[in-house]
């Protein structure tokens, strides 16, 4: 159980942590860099499907059903959409150069 | 069992952090996304065994969470897969308003639960259910808002009369409430529901008057709050992965969120609180000196053709017109010819921060060619021809002249310092903000009225023909 002091300690931590992380980010990976830390809080996935499990009655499954399928929609939708930002960099750069070698 | 769970769940926060950081670089930007989707797919398969949940095989818990599961997933897949480019950053509203509103479902099921006598965790944990369940469901309808304004489905920004008192009367009722679930005891059914609904209302009522151009910073934001609420929920849950990978989101997506609003010279505080123009109407009505000046596209051709350097300013309106591509083709026409050809990126160009980047890569220009605004503007003076496609106020010199703009002080990129500018533009209107820019009076501007990727393809056999 995380509670009291330790769960302020590790929301502390974890928000400096962030705060690090992001500081020196060219402006070039802003966009894809958003749609990534998009796909990171599609972690909300794991606790939809515990409120999932644990849902009794059609009222809590209607809601926790609706809960899963977001979260799973934004895990997915937030992934692809960063790797096909992430891919047109990463193919672009090498045709360039052959391209300027060819010429 | 419920040790490797935790282990699990502990390695996979740790693997979003260093994916994370590792997407900070453009070299190992991929490798990064991909670490975080593997301990994503980890994390979440792991769940089926978690100790919160006894899941009978065939138990309607399960079969309705996989369907859930494949029907949410399925739809983010097929439409990330297909999205042009170009409409990049409502998606990213919409999956982000997903993630609210799952982070708000949770909440919401643990508060009608509490409502049906459950026995609840303590005022702490009801507190948290209740700020997650807040900030979850304002990032949900606040970023179905901006995904409907970025979409064009709503053109119009609306402004109630009060709108920004009718907006305190929602929070403070939202608060009231929120108030009387947290302490409630048992929790009363109906002030549940009331309470989302106004949540949802006020994340509506809070994006409504917010225009176009402040959208990245919104977007950014609500990123930033569904992190939190994710967070939130994972106090709630008692799960270390959500609490540690939503804080991280929750800190890094409310820097990002000033990186960007400082880019823009706008205070977050002013994007949310007021709306652009609204205290504008004294620059707008000064009189401007000079008139705009047509020029045809062989001219234009002509007087780039035979420059040694060009530089290349696009905004927004390259990228509703998808004229990447033709740009690139007169990239290597031009150069084929010797003219140093460059592409200046205003930080908050296009709908997001990189957004302009993003598409250039898309259309294979080379990013050493792309420069930022402190990069490039000492070279403007040295440059035969700006031509600025699509953009508007982030080359509006009066950022630097008037102070009564309502964009002075944004930096701007020194368009008007060329030897010649070239604008090519849709009609004759007034940008995002509204305001006349200065830009296209000047003596040594010259307007090309078009369509983007017309008038780039114009100049293209412009080029051609010499």
């Amino acid at each position: 159980m995380i509670e009291g002091l330790p769960a302020l300690y590790i929301f502390m931590l974890s928000a400096f942590t962030g705060y690090e992380v992001i500081s020196r980010v060219p402006v070039i990976l802003h966009t894809p860099l958003m749609s990534g830390s998009n796909f990171i809080h599609g972690i909300v996935v794991v606790g939809a499907m515990i409120v999932m499990g644990n849902a009794e009655g059609a009222l809590e499954l209607s809601i926790g059903f609706i809960a899963v399928a977001m979260a799973a929609g934004n895990a997915v939708g937030g992934y692809v959409a960063t790797v096909r930002m992430l891919e047109m960099f990463h193919t672009s750069k090498p045709a360039q150069e052959s391209a300027k070698g060819a010429k | 069992m419920s040790l490797l769970i935790e282990a699990v769940y502990f390695i996979a926060a740790a693997v979003f952090i260093i994916g994370l950081k590792q997407m900070s670089s453009p070299v190992t930007a991929h490798r990064g996304i991909v670490w975080a989707g593997i301990a994503m797919v980890v994390a979440s398969v792991a769940t089926f065994g978690a100790p919160q949940i006894t899941l009978d095989i065939g138990s309607i818990n399960l079969q309705l969470m996989l369907v859930a599961i494949i029907v949410g997933s399925a739809v983010a897949y097929v439409s990330a897969k297909r999205v042009a480019m170009t409409d990049m950053p409502q998606m990213i509203a919409m999956y982000n308003g997903m993630g609210g509103g799952a982070a708000a479902a949770i909440a919401a099921v643990e508060l009608v639960k509490l409502s049906a006598g459950a026995e609840s965790h303590g005022l702490t944990v009801q507190v948290l259910a209740v700020l997650g369940a807040v900030i979850g469901a304002v990032s949900f309808s606040g970023s179905a808002i901006a995904f409907a304004k970025l979409q064009g489905i709503m053109k119009k920004t609306l402004r109630l009369p009060l709108h920004q008192v009718i907006n305190i009367g929602l929070f403070a009722a939202v608060c009231v409430f929120g108030y009387l679930v947290a302490t409630g005891h048992p929790v009363s059914f109906d002030h549940v529901i009331i309470f989302f609904v106004l949540a949802i209302v006020l994340g509506v009522m809070v994006t409504l008057p917010i225009g176009g151009a402040d959208m990245p910073v919104v977007i950014s934001l609500f990123n930033a709050l569904t992190g939190l609420a994710v967070a939130f929920e994972g106090f709630v849950l008692n799960n270390a992965a959500m609490i540690i990978a939503g804080t991280v989101v929750g800190s890094s997506g409310t820097l990002l969120t000033q990186l960007m609003a400082k880019a823009m010279n706008r205070p977050i505080s002013n994007v949310l609180f007021s709306s652009f123009g609204s205290d504008g109407g004294a620059a707008a009505e000064e009189d401007i000196e000079g008139s705009m000046k047509e020029i045809q596209a062989t001219d234009a051709a002509i007087m780039m053709a035979y420059g040694q350097k060009v530089i290349i300013v696009p905004g927004y309106g390259m990228a509703v017109a998808q004229a990447q591509h033709k740009l690139k083709e007169l990239e290597d026409l031009l150069e084929a010819r010797g003219v140093d050809v460059k592409y200046a990126i205003h930080p908050v160009a296009g709908r997001m921060p990189g957004h302009m980047n993003v598409l250039l890569a898309e259309a294979g220009v080379d990013y050493d060619k792309i420069l930022d605004l402190d990069e490039i503007n000492p070279e403007f003076p040295t440059a035969d021809v700006a031509l600025v496609i699509g953009a508007n106020d982030v080359v509006n010199p009066v950022a630097r002249s008037n102070p009564d703009s309502p964009i002075y002080g944004m930096p701007i990129l020194d368009a008007d310092r060329a030897q010649n500018t070239i604008v090519i533009k849709r009609g004759k209107g007034a940008g995002f903000s509204g305001i006349e820019n200065h830009l296209f009076y000047a003596d040594n501007t010259q307007m090309l009225y078009g369509d983007g990727q017309k008038a780039v393809a114009e100049l293209i056999a412009g080029v051609k023909t010499l």
